[in-house]
């Protein structure tokens, strides 16, 4: 474990222990922590905290990030025991004098904090993230498919998703199923479903009626809780199900 | 690919409740209702199989309930029922689509509209119920 003392330049208010997990798969039995002191600002993020370390302390800490606003999806991580995107957490308002930064749980690790995505985009894809019709808008004499604000509002909000991982990370079904397909796909999947334009209702409800499918979920809502575009996965899936059992059509 | 490798939270990160609110409380008090539930069923068929034994038989088994071990052991069935049956026709509501709020653009900070009053409600109804039937079974046991 080492500790280290910030030598930041520049006006600070308050200062940090960041611990910051270090774990290599290929040659570490477990997780260690490594802790750093660091000066921060009321807006200093836990992403910019980290970037500080690597920039004055070590430069090994491996982490995934990139748009730096909540955007890409790229930095989720686990932040004082919650799933959270590093960019859009400030220290400040976690009300603490430590900050422990994990690896998102449920995922395969590739490096300290950056994990692997392979599986989630994996079942992103199995739910044909994309409009099923027989016709096209290139070749329509429509030109384009219409749809009213009524119909959009329908499915708008799960359109929000920036694929981040903190529902799967968070799901306590994941935690213990490694073939359950996850919240964010059911929430996609009902964003297509919930969709006017698409006409591919039927072959999305196959694939997720499965037994490590829809009905692994008991709508215990920590995936809309961690959600940091308010997608709502629980809300998603609750509909979906309501296709599944006749309620909705 | 080893279980290990997958990072998972397992059945600790499954059931620990400290993080997700009361939602995530009621899903793992569900959970262990359920399985409580279950060996009770278990342990009921063990109990009135005894009456093969003869009216001796089953008479020494009825005692063993009739200790304060067997009262609170029935008073936490009782509540262990009532959370499950009430919390469970809250959940199946909301797996129909029932009280989840509607689809909306989201505003910051994206408080969650599946996680709405209605239900926090419906979880602390189900505990409440529980408790006050725990109370009144622990009355009628001990005669008061």
């Amino acid at each position: 474990m080492a500790q280290v003392s910030s030598v930041a330049e520049g006006k600070t208010t308050k200062s940090v222990t960041l611990r910051i997990a270090r774990y290599n798969p290929k040659h570490d039995s477990k997780k260690q922590f490594m802790e750093f002191n660091l000066q921060y600002e009321r807006w200093t993020t836990v992403l910019e905290a980290i970037l500080d370390v690597k920039k004055h302390f070590d430069h090994s800490v491996a982490v995934r990030y990139s748009c730096r606003q909540a955007t890409c999806g790229s930095c989720g991580m686990i932040i004082n025991g919650k799933p959270r995107l590093a960019c859009f957490t400030k220290i400040s308002e976690l009300e603490s004098d430590v900050v422990t930064v994990e690896p998102m749980n449920n995922f395969p690790i590739i490096r300290d904090l950056a994990v692997k995505f392979e599986r989630l985009f994996d079942t992103h894809h199995k739910i044909k993230p994309y409009l099923i019709r027989d016709d096209s808008e290139i070749t329509s004499n429509e030109k384009e498919f219409l749809q009213s604000p009524e119909e959009l509002e329908n499915y708008i909000q799960f359109a929000n998703c920036i694929k981040c991982g903190l529902c799967n990370s968070a799901c306590p079904t994941m935690a213990t199923d490694s073939s359950f397909i996850g919240p964010q796909a059911l929430a996609q999947a009902y964003r297509y479903v919930a969709d006017s334009r698409d006409k591919g209702k039927d072959s999305r409800l196959k694939i997720i009626d499965d037994s490590h499918g829809i009905w692994r979920c008991h709508f215990a809502g920590s995936c809309s809780q961690v959600c940091p575009k308010g997608v709502d996965p629980a809300m998603g899936i609750q509909f979906l199900r309501g296709y599944m059992l006749g309620f909705r059509s | 690919m080893e279980p290990k490798d997958e990072n998972k939270e397992g059945i600790g990160g499954m059931i620990n409740p400290r993080r997700y609110g009361i939602e995530r409380v009621a899903y793992i008090l569900m959970r262990l209702s359920g399985l409580g539930l279950l060996a009770y069923f278990i342990g009921h068929i063990y109990e009135t199989s005894s009456i093969l034994k003869g009216e001796v038989g089953w008479a020494e088994f009825l005692e063993l309930t009739q200790t304060n071990e067997g009262h609170a052991v029935l008073a936490i069935v009782i509540g262990m029922c009532v959370f499950h049956t009430v919390n469970g026709i809250r959940v199946m509501l909301g797996h129909g689509g029932v009280g989840v709020g509607r689809p909306a653009r989201p505003d910051y900070p994206y408080l969650p509209a599946s996680q709405n009053s209605r239900h926090k409600m419906g979880i602390y109804s189900a505990i409440v119920l529980a408790a006050i039937a725990m109370l009144y079974g622990l009355a009628v046991m001990y005669g008061e």
